[in-house]
C-alpha cells in the first residue's frame, strides 16, 4: 500500500478496497521507524489523524460521498496555520504559537477529507535553501542522511520521499518547493502567484510566496491542485476565476501536448554541475523523441534575478516579521525592563541568524535615501524579467532548465557562506519574480546516486499544460519510482 | 515689528462604517476591551487584509465634498513603526498615491464672509488601538479601535489663527455629518486634530520664521483654538528671547495640557522618523472608473456652508440663524421641506430655532424625530404671518403639534388661540383699560421718561383682558389714536 500514489490510494479507499486507518497506521509506523533519522516533522498529530481516518472510513462504509483526498495521509509545512497543534514556522519566536484559525489551504484539504498527519520542518520563516536554518530541528535527505533535503520546504520533501506521508504541501518564495523536491527526488509544483490562496500562510515575501504540492507523481500534484487551487475572497491577491479559469487538472493529464515547443537558455545553464547538465540534456532528448521542437532563447535579465529577489523578498520580510515583537503573542523576553526592550530582547533572543540577516537587509533597502537605489530598482528589474518571460512564451510552450546547480549538498557545507547559498537559487528565483508556474520532476541521478530535478516553466495560469508536459516525461521514464535506500 | 501666525492642520476622521477597514469586525465605541477583534485586526501570523468598499466610497465622498481631484488609480502602502497599539507594527495607509488631493474647503468667518483653505490631500488608513496606563506598573492594550477606517485630511498652512482653525474644524464636522460618513463625535475620538504652527515675523526689514511646532492629538474645538493661541504667544516670547528660527530638523512636538491650558514639550527634535513606506503587497491597487465615481458622487448633497449662504442671501435670515439651521443635516432638510411647503422662511426659522430645537433638546432627540410634519410647521408659519395667531401663541400650538400630531388648524381652534384683530371689539377693551389705569394714562400723555414704560403696561393690560388673543399691533394703533 505504501507504494500507492495518493491518487491510487484515494481510489482504493473510496472503493472500500483498503481503508484510511490502515494507511494512516502505515504512515505512523514509518514515522516511528524513520523520523528519528530524517526529522521531517516539527509536530505530528497521530490521535487526531487516526480519528479523522476512522471517520472517513465510516462515511465510506455508510455509502456517503467523500472528498477528492478522502483518507489520504498528507503533511503540511509548518508555516500554514492550523487550529490543531502549533504553527511555528520553525522559529523559536512562534515555538508555542497556536493559531486561532485554519489557513484556507488547510480548510480545503480538510474539506477534501484529507488526513493531516503533521506539520513539517522548514527553514525558519521559509528563509533558506537547506532547512538548516530551522530554529527547532534538523532534517536530513532520505537519499543520503549526511546531506540536506533542500529548503525551505525540506521537511515536506523529505516526508514525501521517506514515505512519511503520501503527499505534502509546501510554499515557494524563491524555489522552496522545487529545489527540495529535486534534492529529494520527488515532484514539486509552484503554481502561478494568485492561483492558491495565501490566507493563513505565514508571510515571508508576500508578493512572491505561493503554496503548492510536493508529491511522488505528477498525477498527485494535479490531484492536490484540484483541491487547493481557486479564488479566496480572504486573499485580495488570489485571482478570480473569471480572469483565470480553473480546470480539472487530472482530466487531460495523460494527453500529450501536440507540437510541443520547448525553449532552453543555453548560456544560463552553463553554470550547473556536469551531472546536472547531462541529466537535463537527456531529458530534452526524451522530449525530442516524443516529437518536441527545441528552441534556444536568450533571457537578457535573468542574471539580475538573484540581486532583485534578495532586495524585494527581504524588504517585504522586514515588514512582515515586524509583528513578532513579544507584545501580543509568541516569545517574550523575561529580561525586558520596558516596552522597547520587550521588542529588542524578544526578537534578539528568538530569531535565528539568517532571519536577522534578512530583516537587516530588507530594513536597509527600504530606508529613506536608499529606497530608490534598491527597492525601486529591484521592482524595475522584476518588470524586465516578467517581460523576458512574456516574450519567451510567445515562442514556446515551456522553458526547461535545471532546478539547482548541484544535487543535494552536505549538511554544514554552506552554512557559513550565505552568498554561495543564495546563488544556489539562481534557477528558481526568476520564476517567483515573474509570478509564473514552475514544476520540478525527477530526471536522473548524479554519480553519488543523488536525485536531480528537471525544471519546467509555463506561462501564468497555465498549470494544466505544465502538468501535462511533465506527465509526458514521467510516462516515458521511471525516475519517480526509485526509492531512497532508507525506505527499501 | 509685525508678525503673522501660520497654521496647517492634519485631521483624522473616523468613518462610521459598520465594519473595520480590512476585516469584518464591528466598529463600535465603548465596548469591553478586545471584544471587537479577529485574527486579521490582531495582526496574527498569516492573515491578509481585504478592503472595505464602503469605507473607500465614504472617503471619496469626502474628497469630492472638499473639491479634491480624485485619481482613477490609488494604492495602499505600509508605514512602519513599532508601538504596542499597532499589532502588525506597520499601518496600512496611502503614501504617494492618495485617493484625493488638491482640494479646498470654504470656512465661514465672523464677518459673514468665507475663506478658502487649500487641502493638500485626504487619504484612507487604519486606526491604531489604545494603550491604557491605568493598571499600575504595566500597560494594557485595547485593540477594539484597531483597524477602524480613518480618513486623514491635510491642509495647506492657510490658517492664520486659532479662530480660523476652529472654524475649519466645525465646518469639517458639519460636512462629514451632512454626508453621513462620520458622527464626528470629538469625545469619542472620532475627530482629532494636529496643528502645525509657526510665526512669520517682520523686524527691521527682515523676515524671520520661528521653528514649526506640531501639537498632537487635540480632541476638542476649544483645545484646538486655545492651543494655537497659546503657541502664538509662546513662540513670540521665545523668538524675542532667543531669536531662534526655523532650521532643518528643529521641528518639535508638543502636547496640550487641558487643565493648565499650556502646550508641553514632548519631543525635542523630530528625529528623522523613517517610516520605510513601501507598497502594500497584500492588497491590489484600487481602480476607480468613471461609472463608480459617478455612483459615489450621487451621494453628495448641497454642502452646509452653501446652504447657510443660501439662507442668508435668498431668505434674508441672519448668519446666526442660518448657522443654527445648518448645524445638522436633519434640521436643514426639515427647514427646506417646510419652506418648500409654502412656509415663510423667517417664520419657519423662528419656529424651528425657538420651539423645535428647544423641545428636541429637552427630549434628547433631533427635530426629524419629533414626529411633526414639515407641512404643518409651514401652515403654522402662515397663520402667524397672516396675524391669525400671535407669535406668542405659536409656542403652545407647536407643542400640541408635537404631542398630538393633529392638523394645525384643529389645534388652533381647540386651544381657542385665534388672534383678535377686530378694531371695534378691541377699542372697547382698550377704553376699559384706560379707565382702570388713570395714572398710567397720565404718564403716557405727559411724555417723558415714564411714557414708554406706561404705554407698554397699558398694552399688557389689554393683552391680559383678552387672554393673549388680541393682536398687539392693532391694540397699539388704538392706543396711539387715543393717547397720541
Amino acid at each position: 500500500m505504501e507504494e500507492f500514489s495518493a491518487r491510487q490510494l484515494r481510489e482504493r479507499i473510496a472503493a472500500g478496497e483498503v481503508n484510511s486507518v490502515e494507511a494512516v497506521k502505515g504512515v505512523f509506523k514509518r514515522i516511528d521507524e524513520l523520523e528519528p533519522t530524517i526529522g521531517a516533522y516539527i509536530s505530528t498529530c497521530r490521535e487526531r489523524a487516526m480519528e479523522r481516518a476512522a471517520e472517513v472510513d465510516g462515511r465510506i462504509a455508510a455509502g456517503e460521498q467523500v472528498g477528492e483526498l478522502a483518507g489520504v495521509p498528507v503533511a503540511v509545512k509548518d508555516n500554514m496555520c492550523t487550529t490543531f497543534g502549533a504553527t511555528t514556522c520553525a522559529s523559536k519566536i512562534l515555538e508555542n504559537f497556536h493559531a486561532p484559525y485554519n489557513a484556507t489551504v488547510v480548510e480545503k484539504l480538510l474539506a477534501a477529507d484529507a488526513v493531516i498527519v503533521g506539520k513539517t520542518n522548514m527553514d525558519e520563516f521559509a528563509m533558506g535553501s537547506s532547512t538548516e536554518n530551522s530554529g527547532l530541528k534538523q532534517t536530513v535527505n532520505p537519499w543520503d542522511t549526511s546531506r540536506v533535503p533542500g529548503g525551505s520546504s525540506g521537511g515536506s520533501a523529505a516526508a514525501v520521499a521517506g514515505r512519511l506521508c503520501y503527499a505534502a504541501i509546501g510554499s515557494d518564495t524563491g524555489g522552496s518547493i522545487r529545489q527540495p523536491a529535486s534534492f529529494c527526488g520527488v515532484v514539486g509544483l509552484k503554481p502561478t502567484y494568485g492561483r492558491v490562496s495565501r490566507f493563513g500562510l505565514v508571510a515571508y515575501g508576500s508578493s512572491l510566496d505561493q503554496i503548492g504540492p510536493i508529491t511522488r507523481t505528477v498525477g498527485d500534484a494535479a490531484l492536490m491542485m484540484n483541491v487547493i487551487a481557486g479564488h479566496d475572497p480572504a486573499d485580495s491577491t488570489s485571482v478570480d476565476e473569471e480572469t483565470a479559469g480553473l480546470c480539472d487538472y487530472l482530466a487531460k493529464l495523460d494527453e500529450p501536448i501536440e507540437k510541443l515547443k520547448i525553449a532552453i537558455v543555453p548560456e544560463f545553464n552553463a553554470g550547473a554541475a556536469e551531472a546536472v547538465t547531462k541529466a537535463l540534456a537527456e531529458a530534452i532528448e526524451v522530449y525530442k523523441n516524443l516529437g518536441a521542437e527545441i528552441v534556444e532563447i536568450d533571457m537578457a535579465h535573468l542574471d539580475y534575478a538573484i540581486a532583485a529577489y534578495y532586495v524585494i523578498a527581504t524588504a517585504e520580510a522586514s515588514s512582515n516579521l515586524a509583528r513578532y515583537d513579544g507584545v501580543h503573542y509568541g516569545h517574550r523576553s523575561e529580561k525586558a525592563a520596558d516596552y522597547v526592550e520587550v521588542y529588542t530582547k524578544s526578537r534578539a533572543e528568538a530569531f535565528g541568524k539568517e532571519v536577522k540577516r534578512r530583516i537587516m537587509l530588507g530594513t536597509y533597502a527600504l530606508s529613506s535615501g536608499y529606497y530608490d537605489a534598491y527597492y525601486l530598482k529591484a521592482l524595475k528589474v522584476r518588470n524586465l524579467i516578467r517581460g523576458d518571460f512574456a516574450e519567451a512564451f510567445e515562442q514556446c510552450d515551456c522553458i526547461m532548465m535545471p532546478v539547482s546547480p548541484t544535487a543535494a549538498f552536505k549538511i554544514g557545507e554552506k552554512v557559513d557562506d550565505p552568498l554561495t547559498m543564495y546563488l544556489c537559487d539562481i534557477y528558481t528565483i526568476a520564476v517567483n519574480l515573474a509570478g509564473i508556474p514552475g514544476i520540478s520532476i525527477p530526471c536522473g541521478f548524479d554519480g553519488e546516486s543523488l536525485p536531480i530535478g528537471l525544471q519546467i516553466l509555463g506561462s501564468a495560469f497555465d498549470e494544466d499544460r505544465l502538468l501535462r508536459i511533465a506527465r509526458m516525461f514521467e510516462a516515458q521514464t521511471n525516475w519517480n519510482e526509485k526509492k531512497p535506500p532508507i525506505v527499501e | 515689528m509685525e508678525y503673522k501666525v501660520i497654521v496647517g492642520l492634519e485631521i483624522h476622521v473616523q468613518l462610521c462604517t459598520r465594519t473595520k477597514m480590512f476585516c469584518g469586525c464591528a466598529v463600535e465605541f465603548g465596548q469591553e476591551p478586545n471584544s471587537r477583534v479577529c485574527p486579521v485586526c490582531l495582526g496574527m501570523p498569516g492573515v491578509l487584509p481585504v478592503m472595505n468598499k464602503q469605507a473607500f466610497e465614504y472617503a471619496v465622498l469626502v474628497g469630492l465634498a472638499l473639491n479634491c481631484e480624485i485619481p482613477g488609480f490609488t494604492k495602499w502602502d505600509r508605514k512602519s513603526y513599532y508601538y504596542p497599539d499597532l499589532p502588525k507594527n506597520y499601518q496600512i495607509s496611502q503614501y504617494d498615491l492618495p485617493l484625493s488631493r488638491n482640494g479646498f474647503i470654504e470656512i465661514p468667518l465672523k464677518s459673514g464672509r468665507s475663506k478658502r483653505i487649500r487641502i493638500i490631500r485626504a487619504h484612507l488608513e487604519e486606526d491604531a488601538g489604545k494603550n491604557l496606563h491605568s493598571a499600575g506598573n504595566y500597560s494594557q492594550v485595547d485593540l477594539n479601535r484597531t483597524g477602524t477606517p480613518l480618513l486623514e485630511i491635510v491642509t495647506e498652512p492657510d490658517l492664520n489663527n486659532g479662530v480660523e482653525a476652529r472654524a475649519l474644524g466645525v465646518e469639517l464636522q458639519r460636512i462629514v455629518r451632512f454626508l453621513g460618513v462620520s458622527e464626528g463625535d470629538m469625545q469619542k475620538g472620532q475627530m482629532r486634530f494636529e496643528p502645525n504652527i509657526n510665526l512669520v515675523i517682520s523686524r527691521d526689514g527682515r523676515e524671520y520664521r520661528t521653528p514649526i511646532v506640531e501639537i498632537k492629538n487635540l480632541n476638542s474645538f476649544r483645545a484646538l483654538e486655545r492651543s494655537i493661541d497659546y503657541e502664538e504667544q509662546r513662540q513670540l516670547a521665545e523668538f524675542l528671547e532667543s531669536g531662534k528660527v526655523i532650521e532643518m530638523g528643529n521641528k518639535t512636538t508638543r502636547g496640550w495640557d487641558d487643565q493648565r491650558e499650556v502646550t508641553v514639550l514632548q519631543r525635542e527634535k523630530e528625529e528623522a522618523h523613517d517610516y520605510r513606506y513601501f507598497p502594500e503587497p497584500d492588497l491590489v491597487p484600487v481602480e476607480l472608473d468613471k461609472r463608480w465615481l459617478e455612483e459615489i458622487r450621487s451621494g453628495l448633497c448641497e454642502l452646509p456652508i452653501t446652504r447657510q449662504m443660501r439662507y442668508v442671501n435668498e431668505y434674508k435670515l441672519s448668519d446666526y440663524d442660518a448657522g443654527v439651521l445648518t448645524s445638522e443635516r436633519a434640521i436643514s432638510d426639515f427647514f427646506d421641506e417646510a419652506v418648500k411647503a409654502g412656509g415663510d422662511p423667517k417664520r419657519v426659522c423662528n419656529l424651528l430655532t425657538q420651539e423645535g430645537l428647544r423641545i428636541a433638546k429637552e427630549r434628547g432627540s433631533s427635530i426629524a424625530e419629533l414626529g411633526i410634519k414639515a407641512e404643518n410647521v409651514a401652515k403654522l408659519a402662515g397663520l402667524v404671518e397672516s396675524g391669525t395667531v400671535s407669535a406668542s401663541a405659536s409656542a403652545p400650538i407647536f407643542m400640541q403639534m408635537v404631542e398630538t400630531n393633529k392638523d394645525t388648524w384643529s389645534i388652533v381652534n381647540e386651544l381657542n388661540l385665534i388672534q383678535k384683530s377686530d378694531a371695534g371689539e378691541l377699542e372697547a377693551i382698550v377704553e376699559q383699560a384706560l379707565a382702570d389705569n388713570p395714572d398710567a394714562v397720565k404718564d403716557v400723555t405727559s411724555g417723558g421718561k415714564k411714557s414708554k414704560k406706561a404705554r407698554g403696561f397699558l398694552l399688557g393690560q389689554v393683552m391680559q383682558k383678552t387672554k393673549g388673543q388680541a393682536n398687539p399691533k392693532v391694540v397699539s394703533e388704538i392706543l396711539t389714536k387715543k393717547l397720541g
